[in-house]
This record gives structure tokens, C-alpha cells and sequence, in this order.
């Protein structure tokens, strides 16, 4: 069977477990709640590259390994590539017959932090995504280089403290806006791109099987509080990541065929981003007086996102 | 089942033509590539076998050339064989997953058609790709001209994928000098050369979900010198089952490889040592000065890595005047072909003369005069008993004279 049930979530989690817990990832890290959803949420083999970052200096620590599974690390930019090679190695070994087990059912899945997904491994990612691989891209996306003590990347959004784009008293912090990786990537015309959260497991399992199920190159952006460098208490993880996605500032949703948009979560109630910002000890000096405009922009950045996402989601174009 | 290729028993080859003649008789499961001058025929025409049905494998285009050695580093992880060609920027581009493949022991064969370094940008050949390769952990195997360019790709792959060895392979051949000119080269049929190669058996296959691998992991001071020592004797164990290899190839063709390829040094007092087509280039000019009486001879280094500083040593050692030519921009320093081969004759109780030229950048012409020239120049050497040019020279330069370094004399 290439697909596991999702009933409930404390069957899901000790389904087919391949990646083992005795990683060094920080506790309360989502990426490893993450990854585990991916590997439960099926039974075929997986090949899995890793990019350079938290995920991967964790897992793999000689003599140790976490993955029970193929897994493969070359650089910080290439694991979308290091898949897209292995992926043709396995329609040239099957047109051959020369694979172990020719029938074998294998899913090839990459993946990134945001600083090796939106800015260093973005040209290696755009080219695997346009030859048309037949693979799963993650990113987990926690908005910084957590791994290397949280330097600001592309992903990090406006009015953040890094350890580049500092909060002074000439600095409210990041100046610039978040990259939209998720509609760059819908643009290659990606028959499956999403924005998950780990919240939402249901959603995020089932977006995750959609992915793995779909022929041809998929991406899907998670959001992964990184409790290190946001700044909260690590048994906050999921609290963090329901105001994320209940103020929306990390809308939840899926693009099909680059222009089929569905939002896949809409909360009842709304939140203002103040109390998902006042959360994290990474935004705490946007709560000064004269930092209040960062905040109001956050603010109304979301409003015309979640505005947009909802008129292309009726367009249908 | 690939379609059938007809060869003549003598074709009419460039070096880019007979490269990619290798790969395809090969049957190259995955090349990853990003074509680029000298060396882009070699991979259109995978392609296009590919397209023809001539190879049952996978032609994945990339936008890189670190895109093409990280597909290529994907795909020999996941067990089948795995090709690609590059030149200069390219390579340079390369360079960091380069020392990846090796660390990982991935047996790619890269058949690299040297090309000078920008900047100025230049697209003819010299050596400085090649140099810049030298301490990536790859096997380095140098073709002097096309024949050898197809023998020696032929080679790569059954050296590599030797489960002693398990290294990644380079081969490579002068740009347009060698790449672009076509000359006869004898290929052997199809199913002798398949049959020489043999199928690729993979070791620690990412596609065997029996066995599940971890590859690429991280190793600090704990590991990492074991790790990189144990590379090290690879590559140095590795000469053993290049010269089998050879031995074995030699048994089929007649063409007989040496990992030093030595010319008229049975007596030679006077010796140019190089690399590539100059190779072939001082032949000729020891031959035409053995005519005029003069004792010269040519060491030609086949194997670059692993550098085999005994053979060096033994071929060299009763020489009186030895000039070693490097093609590849010094950048402040001795010529590092020049600084090997020299720490090689160190260790002789016979310390013969030796100098250094720089010549042939970006394309610059090598000629029968030149070499002559320099052989000349080691003869006036050997007669005075001490070196009387710079010990570094450029050769070829326009403009004045341009050297370093003297001598001591006590």
C-alpha cells in the first residue's frame, strides 16, 4: 500500500517510523515533527536528500545516522539535485532492470531550510523544478540560519531580529519583506506547490501524500518554529505555530497546476499578528513606540495576502 | 536493448568525438551536464545518442556545472554509472563537489578538455582547470591526443569502479589542440569494449531499500582525519589496479599505457617533462635533436593523481638537465608540476639540473622550435654542470624576458 490511513494522530505517529529519535535537533524543533509526518505518511521507499542546515547536522553524525532510509547530503544548495540525479539513476537502472528490486515503489524527497531553499540553493531548486523530476521538495522554514547561530535570510520576514539585520536604536530589525517562494514556485507551473504547518497535521500529512502521489516536481513550504532563535519556550512549538496560522501570517493553502488555488485552512476567529508577534522574543522591540508602524505594515501586508490568496482561490486562474 | 552503432575499424575522430565514443560504448546510465567550450560536444552527443536509442540511459540537462557534478554525485550514489565533461569555468564552478564525489567514493568519470582560467576569459587550452582538480581526491588520467582520449575514457571507467578503488576518475585532453582536431583513432566494436569495462557493480546503492545508506555525513576531528587518510591510501593503492588495467587493455588493443610515459630515456641527458599534447610536441624535438647528436629525451606524466613520484624519480634520476613545463598560471609561486617533480629527484643521491617554464597560456602555441629551444638551453646546462638561465622562466612570452631566481653556486 503506497498510502497510510491518517485516523488518528497517535497511530499516525508510530507508523512505519524511519527516522529515529536519537537526533540532536534542539528540543521543541518542529523540523523533526515535520520530517517524521513525511516518512509516516507513507509506506514506499523513499530516497531522501538532505540540504547543509539544522536537519541534516543533526541526523547524520558519523558513526550515526537517523534515517532509516536512503538518505544522501552533498552540499547547501543541491539536494534538489542530488535527487533529480538519483531519481533519472532509477528510470535508467529500471528501463534496464538492473535495480535490486525492479518493481519497488520509491518516492524521492529533498530537503531545505529556507536559507538553502530561498537563497543559496534557489537556482539548483528552480532548475530541478523546471526539468520536471519527479520528486517532493520540503522546505522547512524557519525563517533564519538557525544552524549557524540566526543570521537573517531571504525568508526572514520584515521587522525580525537577526544576528544580521539587528534591532538597535537606529533598527527596527529586518528591512525587507519576506520572499514568496511559495508563488515562485507555483510559476514553474509545479502540478503541486503548498504551504503547510505542522498544527495542522491532518492537512499537512494529507498535502504531503498529495505531493508524493503527484507525478512530477512538488514543493511545499512549511513553517517550523525554531524556538532557538524566535525566542520562545520550546514546549510552546504548536502554540507558536497556531498563532502563525490563526493570524495568518502563515496562511495555509495549495496551488494545483500553478493556478488552482484552495485555501486548506481558514480560522473562525482571526488574530490580530500582535499576539503572534509578542510571542517571540524576536520581535519584542517592535512593541517600542516608535517601531508601532512595523507592526501595523506586518498587519496589513497579511490582510492583502489573505486577500489575494482569496480572490485567486474564486478566480480559479 | 541499445540500438546498434556501426564503427569502422579506423575512424576519423576529434577528442570531443572520441570522449563521447567512450561514454556511449560505456552505456552511461545518468549524465548530468552543463556544456561548456571546449568540451560541450562531448555531452550533446550523449544527447543525441540518447534521442537515437544508441544508449539506454538518462540525459539530464542541468543549469550549472555545480548542478552537473551534484546530479552526477546523486546518481552514482543511487548505483548505476554515471558520466559528464567540462572545461575551465566550468570545472572551477565544479570544485566544491568535486572534493564530494571523492569523499563519498563515487566512481564518476569526468573527462575534463582543458581550458585556461579567467580572467582575461580565454577559451583555448592550458592546464589550469586541470591543476585546480589536483588535490580534489579524483584520479587524474591525461590524454595526449585522441586515440588516447578514447582508450583512457575506456580505462576510467573500469579503474574507478573497481571495488578497490572506488574513486572518481577525470580524463583529460588538451582544448582544441586535442578536443577539435580530428585525427584516426581505432575504437574497438561495441562488445569488446563493453566487454572490457564490464557492468558497473554498485557498492552501498541508494536503490537497494534492503540496505538502507546514509551518504554525506558529517565527521569533525573525531573522524574527518581518518576519514580523508583513508581516501589518501585509496588513491595511492589505486596505482596497482591502474596498471593492471592497462596490462589488461594493452592484452586487447596493443596499446600499451604507462602511468609515466617515458621517450628515448634509456640514455637521455637532456629531458623535457610535461603534460597534454606537449608531450608529443617534444618528441618530435628530442627526435630531431638526436638526429644533431643531442641526448634528449621526454617525460610524458600519464597519471596525475595519483602523482608517481617513484617512477618520476627513477626515470629521471641519471639525467643531467631536466626542464619541467608547466601550462597553468604559477600565481606566485614555482610551477606546481615543476615543485613535484623536483621534491620527486630530491630524494636521488644524483640531484640532476632543474628548471621551470611557464609557457603555453590560454592557447599560447607550442611549437618544435620552442621545444627544441628549451632542450638546447638544459644542453648548455649539463655542459656548464650548473643551471644558466632563471630558474623560472616564461617561454613563449612576447615582450622582454621573464624570470626568477638563481641558482647557488658555492
Amino acid at each position: 500500500m503506497a498510502i497510510t490511513s491518517i485516523k488518528n494522530l497517535k497511530e499516525f505517529s508510530t507508523n512505519n517510523d524511519r527516522f529515529e529519535g536519537a537526533h540532536t535537533l534542539c528540543p521543541g524543533c518542529a523540523h523533526s515533527m515535520i520530517v517524521r509526518e513525511l516518512m509516516n505518511c507513507t509506506d514506499d521507499n523513499l530516497v531522501i536528500a538532505s540540504n547543509t542546515g539544522c536537519l541534516e547536522v543533526s541526523t547524520a553524525v558519523y558513526p550515526f545516522t537517523s534515517w532509516d532510509t536512503s538518505w544522501i547530503h552533498i552540499g547547501f544548495e543541491n539536494a534538489a539535485t542530488a535527487v533529480s540525479g538519483a531519481e533519472a539513476m532509477f528510470k535508467a537502472r529500471k528501463k534496464k532492470g538492473t535495480l535490486k528490486d525492479n518493481d519497488a515503489s520509491v518516492k524521492f524527497v529533498a530537503f531545505g531550510g529556507d536559507g538553502s531553499t530561498y537563497d543559496i540553493g534557489f537556482q539548483w531548486l528552480s532548475g530541478a523544478m523546471e526539468r520536471g523530476h519527479d520528486f517532493t521538495y520540503i522546505c522547512l522554514d524557519n525563517e533564519n540560519y538557525a544552524n549557524t547561530g540566526g543570521q537573517r535570510s531571504s525568508a526572514t520576514p520584515i521587522g525580525a531580529h537577526t544576528s544580521t539585520a539587528q534591532a538597535g536604536t537606529h533598527s527596527y530589525g529586518k528591512k525587507q519583506k519576506k520572499k514568496d517562494i511559495v508563488a515562485i514556485m507555483a510559476a514553474h507551473d509545479a502540478p503541486y506547490v503548498a504551504q503547510l504547518a505542522p498544527n495542522k497535521w491532518k492537512s499537512m500529512a494529507k498535502g504531503f501524500q498529495k505531493a508524493l502521489e503527484t507525478e512530477g516536481p512538488c514543493f511545499i513550504n512549511t513553517v517550523s518554529p525554531c524556538c532557538t532563535e524566535w525566542k520562545f519556550d520550546p514546549k510552546d512549538t504548536i502554540n507558536i505555530t497556531d498563532l502563525a496560522t490563526d493570524t495568518l501570517m502563515f496562511p495555509i493553502y495549495e496551488i494545483i497546476n500553478g493556478h488552482e488555488l484552495n485555501i486548506l485552512y481558514r480560522p473562525k476567529n482571526v488574530l490580530p499578528v500582535e499576539e503572534y508577534l509578542a510571542a517571540q522574543g524576536r520581535y519584542k522591540h517592535l512593541f517600542k513606540p516608535e517601531n508601532k508602524h512595523v507592526i501595523e505594515e506586518i498587519q496589513k501586508n497579511i490582510n492583502e495576502y489573505w486577500e489575494m490568496l482569496q480572490r485567486r482561490e474564486e478566480a480559479r486562474v | 536493448m541499445a540500438e546498434k552503432f556501426d564503427l569502422n575499424e579506423r575512424e576519423v575522430w576529434d577528442g570531443n568525438y572520441a570522449a563521447s565514443q567512450a561514454l556511449r560504448q560505456a552505456q552511461v546510465d545518468v549524465v548530468a551536464a552543463y556544456p561548456i567550450t571546449p568540451s560541450t560536444p562531448i555531452v550533446e552527443n550523449y544527447g543525441a545518442y540518447v534521442a537515437n536509442g544508441y544508449i539506454d540511459g538518462e540525459f539530464v540537462m542541468v543549469e550549472s556545472e555545480h548542478a552537473a557534478m551534484s546530479g552526477c554525485v546523486g546518481a552514482s550514489a543511487a548505483g548505476g554509472r554515471v558520466a559528464t565533461a567540462t572545461s575551465s569555468q566550468g570545472f572551477a564552478l565544479m570544485v566544491e563537489v568535486l572534493y564530494q564525489a571523492s569523499g563519498m567514493r563515487l566512481p564518476i568519470v569526468l573527462t575534463v578538455v582543458n581550458r585556461a582560467l579567467a580572467s582575461p576569459l580565454n577559451v583555448r587550452g592550458d592546464h589550469g582547470d586541470m591543476y585546480l582538480g589536483r588535490d580534489s581526491g579524483w584520479i587524474q588520467i591525461d590524454a595526449f591526443n585522441a586515440q588516447e582520449a578514447y582508450d583512457l575514457t575506456l580505462c576510467a571507467f573500469k579503474i574507478g569502479e573497481n571495488h578497490d578503488v572506488r574513486l572518481p576518475v577525470m580524463v583529460h585532453q588538451d582544448g582544441f589542440i586535442t578536443s577539435h582536431t580530428a585525427q584516426n583513432v581505432y575504437p574497438l566494436s561495441d562488445e569488446k569494449a563493453y566487454g572490457f569495462i564490464g557492468d558497473i557493480v554498485p557498492v552501498d546503492d541508494m536503490l537497494d531499500f534492503s540496505r538502507p545508506v546514509t551518504y554525506g555525513a558529517q565527521t569533525e576531528e573525531d573522524w574527518h582525519f581518518e576519514h580523508k587518510a583513508k581516501q589518501h591510501k585509496a588513491l595511492m593503492d589505486s596505482r596497482t589496479v591502474i596498471d593492471d588495467v592497462f596490462a589488461e587493455f594493452e592484452k586487447l588493443t596493443g596499446r600499451k599505457y604507462n602511468r609515466v610515459e617515458g621517450y628515448d630515456m634509456d640514455d637521455a641527458e637532456v629531458v623535457i617533462v610535461a603534460l597534454g599534447t606537449t608531450v608529443e610536441t617534444a618528441r618530435v624535438a628530442a627526435q630531431e635533436l638526436r638526429e644533431e647528436g643531442v641526448k634528449a629525451g621526454v617525460v610524458g606524466i600519464r597519471v596525475f593523481r595519483p602523482f608517481p613520484f617513484d617512477q618520476v624519480r627513477d626515470m629521471l634520476e641519471n639525467a643531467k638537465s631536466i626542464a619541467v613545463l608547466d601550462r597553468s598560471s604559477p600565481g606566485g609561486a614555482m610551477g606546481a608540476f615543476f615543485n613535484e617533480v623536483s621534491a620527486a629527484l630530491y630524494t636521488t643521491p644524483n640531484r640532476p639540473l632543474i628548471t621551470n617554464y611557464i609557457y603555453g597560456l590560454g592557447g599560447r602555441d607550442f611549437s618544435v622550435a620552442e621545444a627544441k629551444r628549451i632542450f638546447l638551453e638544459q644542453k648548455a646546462n649539463a655542459d656548464a654542470g650548473h643551471i644558466t638561465t632563471d630558474i623560472q622562466q616564461f617561454s613563449g612570452l612576447r615582450g622582454p624576458h621573464l624570470g626568477y631566481f638563481q641558482t647557488k653556486r658555492s
